[in-house]
């Protein structure tokens, strides 16, 4: 633990922190463009220079300067500000001055510290240098000539996407920051290299020329693109989300997001249904809320009703929805829309225990029929953190590129029964052992009794030194998917038993993935926002908002309950699901007890206490006993990365990503 | 960069050079620079295993070699590494080139020592015979590049031809090795001063003049 003084100021830090830190630890701010807390040390852009006493004569890069006992560091001196102020001012050498065209204007690294700490004028007067356009993509937007050479961007892809196209070519005032051959990124991460950039020349193609960012109304959100409940910001304006950024969550999502959850935001203004439609003569005819009620009313349903839950939905609506059915005497309920039926009666065996964060400590994983690369891109970087430092992962299921080795066992369940002798070595021996099941394992009969078994063979449910440690873990991919669990929203066995059922309505609330073949004598009233599959198959639409567009309590993977905020309203006619479930249920008789998000919420943590508090809901480890033979092969549930849900397939940025990183299709660029 | 060489096309390197593989001399070459890294540190070779490879394209197409893409992604492969890391190494260092050369790939230095001592004059010889910076001449001979200190300053001012440093230089001498090197002879390289050696002082030493005959103490005379 060295102890230094920074400024007079004595700081004592933990031992392998650098001098930076030591600064940042005694409240002292270091500038700096090429340091990033989550990326290694480069040490290039030389902003971070301090004085430091003993040492050479001269100004230290701080960031790659281990603290030590007894070293003073000057962060106000002369010659920090002097050094400062020479190395920004060889940095705006070749840096444009086209910060009113820019993008990054506003909220621009080097645009703040020119102003905090540069000259205040130029002594330049030669010519600067230009760099051509990169393709990067069609997430990354390109302006080479703005590029201060931080080498961020290569770092991130190498050490945190794992996907090495990106690099720096040339060198001297020839280097050029561009990906392989000049071509698209093939990672679902490429997006957060357009926050790492501290200047303007990764921006966002999506979001090119579209706001300034102190335009912007910031809301504090919850992504629904997938299970790990990426904490977001909803930047907008007026009435439209204009982009997506991460929050820093170190729990979660740490401080990135996907690109599915920064550039599906585009998919909220397209396909939207924003009034309410009745089926007449087989055909969907625009109507208002009295008709679309009165026509729901008219099937005199009774007690003959179920509701199939989206992956989408917010926990307050599928408990409104629940009570509205439990009200009219049914229990039908199901949220695994596709046919999905794996045993729910205890949660934490279809938790994921370790936690997002907890993965990265485990020192052997298997992967059963699981892509966490398209499943949870960022559950995908937290093991990728685990083979960093030490782990060794397995996996059972069709051979895939995850951006890290793996030792595929091969593609068949059975697997699970009879590990390779090699492999239950190296399970016996781990510290922290670990096993991911995936949507597609989910799917096999028996996959998860044999998965159980492994836990029980290899004990990784133990108390370890640092604390208790549970291995098992299931991967989900919808949102919903906890909070529905957390909210019954499950049958023994599965949508199956709503098709048995054959309800004479059905509610599907953002129900896009079901296979409404199956209800055919059922009077499907479709709620939700997007014209897709489970509007067309609908009897009557309501129109209900989206996650942008309402407060609501998700709760992720790992049980963790966060609550997300309204940033727009609807459009249209559309309302808040829980406002559509409370008058609706007024048209049908049986009237619900809450007039207010506020009162559904309080009703909602009274039936479920758990979901009333913020973090990780704890579910008692009690395994069920299952079959544990499974056999066959394994299928991996998503087929396009990019379109796996309705906001996804209304956005056009989704599908050209879809189009051309995963389908190979050349993109026209409109002639200049 | 307005003298940069032109690259060919892509689809046309790749049709070129897509089947590249090291011959069998080289691969076992290949194969000891490879050993000399510890396992898993196969990619320490890549700058090696770089020339090797540009060396044998150079002997495909009787040239001094470059490196297309393809050959690039062979090596990189070779050494399980990222296309881009491998790319990387070969765009960086000035010996590695990523466009085709003649026979002779002339580079004529122009870093400060060498233009003081008459680089202009080398570069007046080259511009002659012919050569333009960054071009190949229409016979595929000669390829002028005009690169940073090589590190012969004492020798100033040089030209590297291949493999090999011609040092001392001037109009005539640089005139006359380019024709010598046309004609498919091979001028002595080093130095081109009669009666000079390496870079010993030109005409006898100047200084520690009591040296040449004994080892003289000097510390009296300080």
């Amino acid at each position: 633990m060295p102890k230094l003084t920074v400024d007079g100021i004595e700081v004592e830090v933990p031992q392998g922190a650098t001098v930076l830190q030591a600064c940042e630890a005694a409240g002292k701010e270091i500038p700096r463009f090429c340091y990033h807390e989550r990326l290694s040390i480069a040490g290039n852009c030389r902003m971070c220079l301090v004085e430091v006493k003993p040492g050479p004569p001269k100004p230290q890069a701080s960031c790659a300067l281990p603290a030590m006992d007894n070293q003073e560091v000057r962060t106000n001196s002369d010659m920090v500000k002097k050094a400062r102020e020479g190395v920004m001012e060889f940095m705006l050498i070749n840096h444009p001055l086209d910060c009113p065209i820019c993008d990054q204007g506003g909220e621009c690294d080097l645009q703040d510290q020119s102003v905090a700490y540069g000259r205040g004028g130029s002594r330049y007067d030669e010519n600067k240098r230009a760099v051509t356009e990169k393709y990067m993509g069609p997430i990354i937007k390109t302006a080479m000539t703005r590029c201060i050479h931080c080498t961020r961007c290569v770092r991130f892809a190498e050490e945190v996407a794992g996907t090495e196209q990106i690099g720096a070519v040339g060198r001297g005032e020839n280097m050029q920051i561009t990906s392989y051959l000049e071509k698209a990124v093939s990672s679902e991460l490429s997006g957060n290299v357009i926050d790492l950039c501290p200047v303007g020349a990764l921006t966002s193609r999506p979001y090119a020329y579209e706001a300034r960012p102190w335009e912007l109304k910031k809301t504090l959100g919850i992504d629904v693109m997938d299970a790990v409940g990426t904490n977001i910001r909803f930047d907008s304006r007026g009435r439209e989300v204009l982009r997506v950024l991460p929050r820093v969550n170190d729990d979660v999502n740490e401080e990135w997001a996907h690109d599915k959850s920064r550039y599906a935001v585009d998919g909220l203004m397209r396909r939207r249904l924003d009034r309410p439609y009745v089926r007449t003569n087989g055909k969907l005819v625009e109507a208002t809320w009295a008709q679309a009620f009165e026509a729901i009313a008219a099937v005199n349903a009774g007690s003959s009703v179920a509701a199939v839950a989206g992956d989408l939905l917010d926990c307050e609506t599928m408990f409104a929805a629940r009570e509205l059915l439990a009200m009219m005497g049914s229990s039908l309920i199901e949220g695994r829309q596709t046919g999905l039926k794996y045993d729910v009666s205890s949660l934490a065996a279809v938790n994921f225990n370790s936690t997002l964060n907890g993965i990265e400590t485990a020192d052997a994983i298997l992967l059963v029929g699981t892509n966490p690369r398209w499943e949870a891109p960022l559950v995908n970087t937290r093991i990728r953190k685990a083979i960093k430092h030490g782990a060794k992962i397995y996996a059972i299921g069709a051979e895939i590129d995850l951006t890290y080795k793996v030792a595929w066992l091969g593609n068949d369940m059975s697997l699970l029964g009879k590990l390779p002798d090699g492999v239950a070595e190296v399970f016996k021996g781990a510290e922290r052992p670990a096993l991911i099941m995936g949507g597609g394992a989910l799917g096999v009969e028996g996959a998860m009794g044999a998965a159980l078994v492994l836990v029980d063979t290899f004990n990784m449910v133990r108390d370890t030194e640092d604390g208790a440690w549970n291995g098992f873990n299931v991967l989900h991919m919808a949102a919903s998917r906890m909070g529905g669990l957390m909210l019954g929203w499950a049958q023994p066995g599965g949508i199956a038993d709503l098709v048995a059922a054959k309800p004479r309505l059905l509610f599907a609330l953002g129900a896009d993935e079901v296979d409404f073949s199956q209800f055919e004598g059922s009077f499907k009233v479709f709620i939700g926002h997007h014209g897709d599959k489970g509007a067309a198959a609908a009897d009557v639409i309501l129109p209900s908002a989206a996650y942008s567009e309402k407060n609501g309590t998700y709760v992720n993977a790992e049980g963790r309950v966060q609550m997300s905020d309204k940033a727009v309203f609807a459009p249209g006619d559309a309302r808040e699901d829980w406002s559509i479930l409370r008058a609706l249920s007024e048209v049908l008789g049986h009237k619900l007890p809450f007039d207010t998000f506020g009162e559904c919420r309080a009703a909602m943590r009274a039936s479920v206490p758990a979901l009333g508090v913020e973090g990780l809901a704890s579910f008692e480890w009690a395994p069920p006993v299952l079959d544990a033979t499974a056999s066959g092969p394994v299928g991996y549930p998503i087929k396009d990365f990019y379109l796996t849900n309705a906001i996804a397939r209304a956005s056009s940025t989704m599908q050209r990503c879809s189009a051309e990183l995963l389908h190979g299709e050349p993109i026209l660029e409109a002639a200049e | 960069m307005a003298d940069a060489a032109h690259i060919p096309d892509e689809a046309e390197t790749r049709a070129r050079w897509g089947g590249f593989a090291f011959t069998a001399e080289n691969l076992a070459k290949a194969q000891t620079y490879i050993a000399r890294y510890p396992e898993g540190r196969q990619r320490s070779a890549v700058m090696p295993l770089l020339d090797l490879a540009q060396r044998q394209v150079g002997a495909d197409t009787q040239t001094q070699g470059w490196l297309p893409v393809p050959v690039i992604e062979y090596v990189a492969a070779m050494l399980d590494m990222p296309f881009i890391r491998a790319y990387e190494v070969a765009s960086f260092y000035t010996m590695y080139n990523l466009a085709p050369v003649g026979r002779f790939h002339v580079q004529v230095c122009g870093t400060t020592p060498c233009l003081l001592r008459g680089s202009d004059n080398v570069m007046a010889a080259c511009a002659n015979k012919g050569l333009v910076k960054g071009k190949t001449t229409p016979d595929g001979l000669f390829t002028l590049t005009e690169v940073e200190c090589m590190g012969n300053c004492a020798n100033a001012p040089m030209v590297q031809i291949n493999d090999d440093n011609f040092e001392d230089l001037d109009y005539d001498s640089t005139t006359r090795i380019l024709e010598a090197l046309a004609a498919g002879e091979s001028p002595k390289p080093g130095t081109q001063i009669p009666g000079r050696h390496t870079s010993e002082p030109e005409g006898g030493p100047t200084t520690l003049k009591a040296m040449v005959d004994a080892n003289h103490d000097y510390r009296g005379e300080w």
